[in-house]
């Protein structure tokens, strides 16, 4: 499913829009950024809470399709501003970690 | 081909780090390699260009583009590592709280240097600096 699906069907808040075209095939969850670069898969989408501009940085590198914050996380404006410039989604909702999880696995084909 | 390319990683700056890294993937991608190659030297060259930041005072990165292979040499004048055995176990880190708050210090980032790449050299020398030469084979 695209990104825009996704935003849709978990009913997440958009902090930036992006390239919402963006195919996400699974998921995952943490917030050190080593362990992600470690183990998320290319054209996931990475529920955290960790805001910064490293979190932004790691999701171009490793190819990650959407940034989604739990629990109300902050953006930082400088993550937002290079998000931007990178044309990465990054979407918001006040539910944790593991509820996202739980219901993004319900739309991802297993 | 051989394209070399040079930058400078300035010290302790988190809100510029991984330029030179996001740098050399435009790099690649704008020559047409493959995007697995392409991820690979992303990640790679971010945790050493980020190690250079957090616990070297920045250094220099040059980069070697080949047909065959992308090489990543990162220069540092910090401190050197003591253990390198230690250094490139999975957990250990001796990164600050402050940089722990910002999601670093999982003491993941050589072992996925190591990961990523087909071949890794570290020479390093306390009070002299280091330098890692990374290889990922096309
Ligand atoms: N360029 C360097 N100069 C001096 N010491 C280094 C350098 N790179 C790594 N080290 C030492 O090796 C340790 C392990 O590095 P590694 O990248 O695996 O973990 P980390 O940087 O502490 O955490 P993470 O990479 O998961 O954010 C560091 O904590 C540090 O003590
Ligand atoms: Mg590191």
């Amino acid at each position: 499913m695209t990104v825009n699906e996704l935003k849709t069907a978990l009913s997440l808040e958009t902090l930036v829009e992006g390239d919402g075209t963006r195919d996400v095939t699974t998921g995952y969850c943490g917030d050190l950024l080593s362990w992600v670069m470690s183990r998320a898969d290319a054209g996931c989408a990475w529920i955290t809470v960790m805001g910064n501009i490293n979190a932004v940085a790691v999701c171009a590198l490793a190819e990650i399709s959407c940034l989604i914050l739990a629990d109300n996380a902050v953006l930082d404006e400088a993550a937002r501003a290079r998000a931007e410039s990178e044309e990465l989604p990054i979407l918001r909702s006040d539910r944790n970690i593991y509820e996202l999880a739980v219901a993004l696995s319900r739309l991802l084909p297993s | 081909m051989n394209i070399q390319l040079h930058y400078t990683v300035s010290a302790d700056d988190f809100t510029r780090a991984g330029e030179a890294s996001g740098a050399v993937k435009a790099k690649l991608k704008q020559l047409g390699f493959r995007p697995d190659v392409i991820r690979k030297v992303a990640i790679a060259m971010y945790e050493g260009e980020i190690n250079m930041v957090i616990h070297a005072g920045g250094g220099v990165a040059d980069v070697d583009i080949e047909a065959d292979r992308v090489v990543v040499v990162l220069t540092d004048q910090g401190p050197g590592i003591p253990d390198i055995e230690k250094a490139m176990q999975e957990g250990y880190s001796t990164a600050s709280e402050t940089v722990r708050n910002l999601g670093f210090g999982a003491g993941m980032g050589l072992p996925n240097i190591k990961k990523y790449t087909d071949d890794l050299i570290i020479d390093t020398e306390i009070g002299k600096g280091t330098r890692i030469t990374m290889t990922v084979l096309v």
